[in-house]
Parts: C-alpha cells; sequence; structure tokens
C-alpha cells in the first residue's frame, strides 16, 4: 500500500468517527469537537492527495488546505462563543431538542 | 461604464461597504449601507447589460489565471439571480434600518453582517470552482447564524446554534466530495472537471457528497429542521435573505453543479432520486403550512416547498422534450420565488412590528397601518399559486409544460398539486386577515403605525413580481446566455 492510500483511509475513518460522534453526542462540546474532527479528516485527505505522484509536491492542495483552516479555526470560534451564551442564558449544555 | 470591472465589483462593493460601516460605525454614516448597496446594484445592472450584448463574462482576479487564481463567471443564469438578489437585498437594505430601530436590535452588528452576507451571496452565485464555492457557502454560513442569533434570546441562541452545527456538517461534507473530485481530475473548474469526471463510482460517490452538503444549505426536506426555529427567532430582514437569498443559493449551486459538473451522472437513479426529494419537500412543506397558526411559520413552510420545485429540474433535465421548458422554468422559479419570499416575509415584519405578534387567529379586523402589507402578501401569495400575470406563473407554466411534453405525468401531478396546496394555505392567512373582529373584541395593545419606507418596500417587491411576469422574453433571452448544452 503507497503512503497517500494509507492516509487517505485514516482520513476516511476519521470522517467516520466524526460524523458518528456528530450524531451520537448530544454535548455540544462534543458536537463541535466532531465537526472539527471532520475537518481534520478532510484536510488529511487533501494533504494526502498533494502526494499521490512521483513528481513534486502538488502546492494547491496545500492552499485548500491552509484556507480551510482559517475558516475552521473561526468557525469553531463562533460556535463556542455562541454556545457559551447560550449555557450562560440557560445552563443547558445541549439544545432543547436533545433533551437539555 | 466600469467595463470589465464591474464583474469583481459585484462581489467587492458590499465588502468594502461592510468594512466601512463596522469601521466607522453605522450610527455615524447611517446612509453608508444605502450607498453601497445602490453602487452594488449598478454593478450588477451593468454587468446583466453586458451579458445580454456579449455573452458570458469571465475575469481573472489580479491577473491570475486559474488553476492557482481565481476565476469569476457570470453566464445568463448568474447574471439572472445577482439581479434578483440586489433588488432583494436593496429592499431589506431599506427596510431594515428603520425595523430594527423600532423592534429594539442592535443595528451596529447588524449592517457589517448583512453586507458580507451580500458579497458571499454574489460571490457563490460567480464564483467558477468548486473551493471557492466552499468558501463563499461558509461566509453564507458564518453570517446567516449570527442574523439569526441577533434576538438574543434563548430561543434565538438554540435556533442559531443547531443552524451552525447543521451548516458546518454540511459545508464540511461538501468539501470532502470536492476533495474526491480534485483527486480523481486534477482540476477544481466547475466545467473542465465536469469533462473530466465521467460516471465511474468516484464520481458517483462526490456527487452524492456534494449534493447531501448543498441539500441541508437548501434545506431541502428531510433536512430542512434548521428553517423553522431560524425562520421564527430572526428579525424579519434576516428572514427574508435567509429565505429568499440564502437557502436559494444553495439550491441554485445544486442545480449549477448537476447541469454543469455532473450532467454525465444525472440520467438514473441519482436524478431522480434528487427530484423525488424536491417532490416529498412540495407536498410535506404545503401540508405544514396549511397546519401553521402563526404567520411567519407559514411563510417558512413555504420556503421548504418552494425550493423543492427546483429540483424537479434534475429529472426533466434528461428527457429530450421536457428539457428546454423545464430549464426556463425553474430558473424562473428561484427569480419569482425569491422576489415573493422577501416580500412575503417583509410584509410578516411590518404585521409583527403593528401588533406585536404573527398570530393568524389575532390578524382580523385589519388595522389601516397594514393594509398595505396585506396587499403586498397577498401579490407575493398570488405568485406563488402561480396565477397569471405573474413571474411565479410563467415559472410554473413552463415547467409544466415541460413536464407534459416530455410525458412526465407524475411531475406534472406534483406541480399542479404543490399549486393547489400552496393556494390553500395563501387563501388561509388572506381570509384570517380580512375577518371581521368579533363583537366587543378590543386589541391587547393599540397596532403600531408602519413606518413608510417599511409599508412600501414589501409593496414594490411584490410589484417587481408582475413586472417579470410582464417582460419574459428580455428574461429568456438573458437565460440563453451560457446555458448548458441541450437547455437553452
Amino acid at each position: 500500500m503507497t503512503q497517500a492510500a494509507l492516509y487517505s483511509l485514516v482520513a476516511g475513518g476519521l470522517a467516520g468517527i466524526a460524523v458518528y460522534g456528530l450524531i451520537t453526542c448530544t454535548h455540544l462540546l462534543r458536537r463541535i469537537l466532531a465537526l472539527n474532527l471532520l475537518g481534520s479528516a478532510v484536510f488529511l485527505l487533501l494533504v494526502a492527495l498533494a502526494r499521490r505522484g512521483p513528481q513534486a509536491v502538488d502546492p494547491l492542495p496545500h492552499a485548500m488546505v491552509l484556507t480551510g483552516i482559517v475558516i475552521a479555526v473561526s468557525a469553531t470560534a463562533f460556535a463556542l462563543a455562541l454556545a457559551r451564551r447560550y449555557h450562560g442564558r440557560t445552563g443547558a449544555e445541549r439544545l432543547p431538542e436533545d433533551g437539555a | 461604464m466600469v467595463g470589465a470591472l464591474s464583474l469583481p465589483l459585484a462581489f467587492f462593493l458590499p465588502l468594502l461597504t461592510a468594512l466601512a460601516v463596522f469601521l466607522l460605525r453605522a450610527r455615524r454614516a447611517p446612509w453608508l449601507p444605502l450607498l453601497g448597496g445602490a453602487a452594488t446594484a449598478a454593478a450588477v445592472a451593468d454587468l446583466i447589460g453586458q451579458v445580454a450584448r456579449e455573452g458570458p463574462q469571465v475575469y481573472h482576479l489580479g491577473g491570475w489565471a486559474p488553476p492557482l487564481g481565481i476565476e469569476l463567471y457570470a453566464d445568463g443564469l448568474a447574471a439572472l439571480m445577482l439581479g434578483m438578489g440586489a433588488l432583494v437585498a436593496l429592499a431589506v437594505t431599506a427596510y431594515s434600518g428603520a425595523y430594527l430601530r423600532g423592534q429594539g436590535h442592535d443595528a451596529e452588528l447588524f449592517w457589517p453582517l448583512w453586507l458580507v452576507q451580500w458579497a458571499a451571496l454574489n460571490g457563490a452565485f460567480l464564483a467558477a470552482d468548486l473551493f471557492n464555492l466552499y468558501v463563499m457557502l461558509e461566509l453564507l454560513t458564518l453570517t446567516a447564524a449570527p442574523l439569526v442569533a441577533m434576538g438574543g434570546e434563548r430561543a434565538a441562541l438554540a435556533a442559531a446554534l443547531r443552524y451552525l452545527l447543521l451548516a458546518l456538517l454540511g459545508s464540511l461534507v461538501y468539501l470532502l466530495g470536492v476533495a474526491l473530485i480534485y483527486g480523481a481530475t486534477g482540476t477544481l473548474h466547475l466545467r473542465e472537471a465536469g469533462a473530466l469526471l465521467g460516471d465511474g463510482p468516484a464520481a458517483a460517490l462526490a456527487a452524492g457528497l456534494i449534493s447531501a452538503g448543498l441539500l441541508v444549505k437548501a434545506a431541502v426536506f428531510p433536512l430542512h429542521i434548521w428553517l423553522m426555529p431560524a425562520h421564527s427567532a430572526a428579525p424579519a430582514p434576516a428572514s427574508a435573505a435567509l429565505s429568499a437569498l440564502v437557502a436559494k443559493a444553495g439550491a441554485y449551486l445544486l442545480l449549477r453543479l448537476w447541469l454543469w459538473t455532473f450532467p454525465a451522472l444525472l440520467s438514473v437513479p441519482l436524478g431522480w432520486l434528487l427530484g423525488g426529494l424536491g417532490a416529498a419537500g412540495v407536498v410535506y412543506g404545503s401540508l405544514q403550512a396549511l397546519r401553521q397558526t402563526r404567520l411567519k411559520p407559514v411563510i417558512a413552510y413555504s420556503t421548504v416547498a418552494q425550493l423543492g420545485y427546483l429540483l424537479l429540474l434534475l429529472p426533466l433535465a434528461t428527457v429530450a422534450g421536457a428539457a428546454p421548458h423545464a430549464w426556463q422554468g425553474a430558473a424562473y422559479h428561484a427569480l419569482a420565488h425569491g422576489l415573493a419570499k422577501a416580500a412575503a416575509f417583509l410584509a410578516a415584519g411590518n404585521v409583527l412590528y403593528s401588533l406585536g405578534h404573527d398570530r393568524l387567529a389575532g390578524l382580523h379586523g385589519l388595522t389601516p397601518y397594514l393594509s398595505g402589507s396585506v396587499l403586498a402578501l397577498g401579490l407575493a401569495f398570488a405568485s406563488l399559486m402561480g396565477l397569471p400575470p405573474t413571474a411565479g406563473f410563467l415559472a410554473k407554466w413552463e415547467l409544466l409544460r415541460g413536464a407534459l411534453g416530455g410525458g412526465q405525468w407524475g411531475w406534472a401531478a406534483v406541480i399542479v398539486g404543490g399549486g393547489l396546496l400552496t393556494a390553500g394555505y395563501a387563501f388561509r392567512v388572506l381570509a384570517a386577515a380580512h375577518a371581521a373582529s368579533p363583537p366587543g373584541y378590543s386589541e391587547i395593545r393599540p397596532p403600531r403605525r408602519v413606518p413608510p419606507v417599511m409599508a412600501w418596500t414589501p409593496l414594490l417587491l411584490a410589484l417587481a413580481l408582475y413586472l417579470l411576469g410582464l417582460s419574459a422574453v428580455p428574461a429568456l433571452g438573458l437565460l440563453e446566455q451560457g446555458a448548458p448544452e441541450g437547455l437553452g
């Protein structure tokens, strides 16, 4: 098995864990973490794709991952701030539909 | 006028205005959002003229060609969506100042978010590669969620969180599909990837992931669950933008990607599956709208139903006799629904503003302050039902002509049935609004006067529907520019 294929498989496994966590965990913090894990899985897949051929490393997926990390950081920050505000207002750690 | 620059300006003007409003503070420069909005609309109008005269327009940001540079691309469909977006966005911009002041919302927070949302929307209509679309989708999410949370109470925060979590999941699943496409083809360009992709298993998996991500954004049944709480919590102008533009952008991208990037996969059974989801949305959304007891949820469920119509294009696009009519009908439906839904939500905002609630049972014995808003609501509903001479009539007529011309009786039944159900909930609202007050009834608090700018904006949007219904020839001519093969 090539290195790229191995990393792609790991990325697939991570994505599966993340989606499973997102569906089964109702705690807001765990859900935000699951989204982060899914992001990491996608970034890992992109970095693995950049290294596939025998030729030099493809720079485009790296640019995409950099942009993606910036977006993921700001989205996580906003989600955490919103969750904190929600917790402060209601004392709940779960959304009302999930039995807060 | 500004030549080739109007294409990037349509994206950068609202963005720069947002920055300026954020730095100067809206309180010190209350005219700034409207000025930036008018300039954006002028750039969009110039761009529409260019596309109509010279065909699709391409612009490379900073002179860098793809794959390293960013390409903006405007064809007829993008130009029409930009034009509809500009009309709705101008109305929202004009409406919001008075509404936010009157309802005690913080306008300082609203303006930068709303203007960045407009920029992201234009960017999503103009982006020519899959990764820029991801960035624009994230920007739309990250601006829409705080607008939903603006109310600050428990329900608004919960709705914003639910929307944010679902939408981020949608974006990441979309990005996973994009990574697969890049792995399979080595390009991110919408058309180039489409030409290289074929219909193998990798293409099908990527198309499935991308569609799942966009279905969340477009609030297509059964992934519409974020839409109801978000609409109930958001201020009325933010609701108008969310339904008419943000969810619409998701549906638009779904159609664009299927017709430009995955046409080889459209035949069976994925196109039919998506069309089936759309049809289920038409039926489910309309039935739910019939059951609601408040005005804003009726309009919000109507969005689930009306966005379902757009997906009916995908199964019809593969049928030779049906494709051209269905294409025109779906494009016109996207325009008509945007204008009608924005008019309806702004009118509902006036009801909330004047009465302090939007319960259907309490609408009776209308105050004179709301007569214009109820007229706008009626005109918008007429277009959603598909009554002539509105733009909505033209849209449903063309869709139906396509379905019948291609012998697709099942889809035709959905189109007609959905129109009838729309009439059901529309007349329910209008009947409630026109009922006489019971004897001895008195308001808990006297209705508030609606400022003229708020009374007029939904009415003007609703009238635009009738203009659009009567000016089909230039609009459909514009749609031909750069239409996908077999549809133009």
